[in-house]
């Protein structure tokens, strides 16, 4: 039992960063319909900047919450404006263009920012310098280290601001109103150039705060990490019915506890012939359950395409 | 064009007679490093020429095309190798390596194809990297694939009594392995670009060309778009077991490094860059893909020579190149070097 209580909140938090990197897929998705490839790669860009800064600021020897302060708006104003210029070269110019145009220019921005971080950074992993001595302490009959319920309440407190905003703001409205109708949203007065724009930039943003966690959480970069949480933060958006900024919030969240349980468990159900190894894979079965079972997501609406 | 026809059979019959000494001459050239790149070359034009049929003639994303590759790779080489301790014939394991990697293809396909078009993109780069671990994992409880040391020794080519991998001399000329595979690949890829452009005007290409363009038309038309995408699937698929094939007698040696995402991006790039649905548009991106990539190896050694150290890794430069390739392509050229004459058609029909 307390194995399992220790598999939930590690679930929980690893799953509150996915859920953070599903909102820029899920935003993005939502107005344009296009599955943002490079997403996962600007939040690898997000954790390598925030990694370089606290390297140079713990040198340099400040307090530790400035450095992650530091670090985090860093991150983001690198990767907002990153989010912001790829949209403006890579993929206004094809908003007309068919479906799989925008879908191969983002795979190639993807393979660009991870190339270039690599150019950057170089292709090693890069480890985090001992900046913070997190408390540990016991609930449910689970470990927890201060650093971890910190990812966690953070992460809760950016979805819920981005649920309000989304839902009372002026710029919400006019996002709301851009995802149902683009072409009646800018009849409307709406300048969906800016509002496309500005979800980019909200999205980037967002994703160089998960990048800062998964730092701080695995206490490593590298220049791939990008792949596999953006292939993961994807399914979570799925999951939770693409589009649907609620449901990205719950399908991260599900998808953190259901592979933290699979791969806790996995080695006992098998008898110790599949082993963590195999963790990776849970993502994508669950993607493809999803996908074959109810593909408009767990929160998603049900809509045939339209003509 | 009757008047030209005397012409054009004289342009093939020189080409024809350029593609069989083309080995000889290139090893006199360049050296044998390039005959090897060009063996290289002709399994990527049938590697591209089956990801064209699922990305250019159906339009289907596929990211993870290399799968198949993988599966057809380490079909020859469980039953050709001492892995297993078996030897079947080449002749055997041949289709039986296209027919398993067209099951997974339909294996792939079925659950996904009734998905929109880019959630089967992401599905398939899941697929890609599932294939890898599984191979790169299947070393325990049972060995089957050895793990990520792969497996060696594998059997080359041989027909009949005749092995591809030892020296023979016909006619004044000495065939070494590196020129038998050209011929035997070589064969192949005449007859994959035959397959597609009979494909390409078939009544099946004709039902691909028109749900690629507008699904919802084609299926009121009639078509029945599911098989027809799963036919698409399993025929690229097949392509690709074959190439790998060729390619594990051809090694006699893989590992799942060989498979990995950024292999299926290349492919998918030398389909985009020469031109999406147009055979010799693949064939030309293939070529020069595979080409120009060799050729930035000798990038290490100037920058060396010119600043003393070297900067860019040209692998990590070929990537770069192939990244801003795409982007550059879908925003610029769209259709490709060598766009396909329906396409250009369309697009000079939507200027207008």
């Amino acid at each position: 039992m307390e194995i399992f209580a220790q598999q939930i909140v590690n679930g929980l938090v690893l799953g509150s960063i996915y859920a953070l990197v599903a909102l820029g897929y899920t935003m993005v998705y939502g107005i344009l319909g296009l599955i943002n490839f490079a997403h996962g790669d600007i939040t690898m860009i997000g954790a390598l900047v925030s990694l370089a800064i606290i390297q140079l600021l713990a040198a340099a020897g400040l307090p530790a919450p400035v450095i992650l302060l530091l670090a985090g708006s860093g991150a983001v104003v690198v990767c907002a404006t990153l989010g912001l210029s790829i949209e403006r070269v890579a993929y206004r110019p094809l908003r007309r263009a068919p479906r799989l145009a925008p879908l191969i220019t983002a795979i190639g921005v993807s393979i660009l920012l991870q190339y270039s971080a690599a150019l950057v950074w170089g292709k090693q992993y890069i480890s985090l310098p001992q900046i913070i001595e997190p408390a540990q302490f016991t609930i449910f009959g689970a470990q927890l280290t201060s650093l971890q319920a910190a990812i966690f309440l953070l992460a809760c407190l950016i979805m819920a601001g981005l649920l309000w905003f989304i839902k009372t703001s002026r710029m919400g409205r006019a996002m709301r109103a851009t995802e149902q109708n683009p072409d009646v949203a800018g009849l409307m007065g709406v300048n969906t150039n800016s509002v496309i724009a500005f979800t980019f930039v909200l999205g980037s943003a967002i994703g160089a705060v998960a990048g800062l966690m998964v730092v701080l959480y695995y206490g490593l970069g590298h220049y791939f990490m990008g792949f596999m949480l953006g292939l993961k933060a994807f399914t979570a958006a799925v999951l939770g019915g693409i589009g649907n900024v609620g449901g990205a919030v719950l399908g991260g969240l599900l998808l953190g506890v259901i592979e933290s349980l699979a791969a806790g468990y996995i080695g006992d159900l098998t008898g110790g012939v599949l082993g963590s190894n195999y963790r990776d894979i849970f993502a994508f079965l669950v993607l493809v359950l999803v996908l074959v079972l109810r593909p408009s997501g767990l929160l998603g609406h049900r809509g045939g395409d339209r003509v | 064009m009757s008047a030209s026809a005397p012409w054009r059979r004289v342009a093939w019959v020189v080409i024809a007679l350029l593609l069989l000494a083309a080995p000889f001459l290139i090893e006199i050239l360049f050296g044998r490093t390039w005959v090897r790149i060009t063996d290289v070359a002709l399994l990527f034009i049938m590697l591209a020429l089956g990801l064209n049929i699922v990305v250019g003639f159906a339009g289907l994303l596929d990211l993870g095309y290399i799968a198949f590759f993988a599966v057809g790779a380490y079909c020859y080489a469980l039953l050709a190798s001492p892995q297993l301790g078996m030897h079947w014939p080449f002749l055997v394991l041949l289709p039986l390596g296209a027919m398993v990697a067209a099951v997974f293809g339909i294996l792939l396909g079925a659950p996904t194809l009734r998905l929109r078009g880019d959630y089967l993109a992401i599905v398939t780069l899941g697929f890609g990297e599932i294939i890898r671990v599984l191979l790169n994992n299947l070393n325990r409880p049972v060995n089957i694939t050895n793990g990520p040391q792969g497996i060696t020794l594998i059997d080359p080519l041989q027909i009949g009594g005749f092995s591809l991998a030892q020296t023979h001399s016909f006619a004044g000329l000495t065939f070494t392995a590196l020129h038998n595979y050209y011929f035997v690949f070589l064969a192949c890829a005449v007859l994959s670009i035959i397959i597609s452009r009979r494909l390409e005007d078939s009544r099946i290409g004709r039902a691909w060309v028109a749900i690629r363009e507008d699904e919802l038309a084609a299926a009121s038309m009639g078509i029945n778009t599911r098989n027809m995408k799963l036919l698409a699937f399993a025929m690229g698929a097949t392509f690709g077991g074959v190439a790998g094939g060729l390619f594990a007698s051809f090694q006699g040696f893989i590992s799942p490094e060989s498979f990995h995402l950024i292999d299926s991006i290349m492919v998918l790039c030398m389909v985009v860059l020469g031109g999406m649905g147009n055979v010799a548009g693949v064939v030309l991106g293939a070529v020069l893909l595979t080409v120009l990539p060799e050729a930035l190896r000798y990038i290490g050694p100037l920058q060396q020579r010119w600043f003393g150290e070297v900067f860019i890794d040209p692998s990590d430069l070929r990537m770069l190149l192939f990244g801003l390739a795409l982007v550059l392509m879908m925003l610029f050229r769209p259709s490709g070097i060598w766009p396909a004459r329906r396409r250009k058609a369309e697009e000079n029909h939507a200027a207008g």
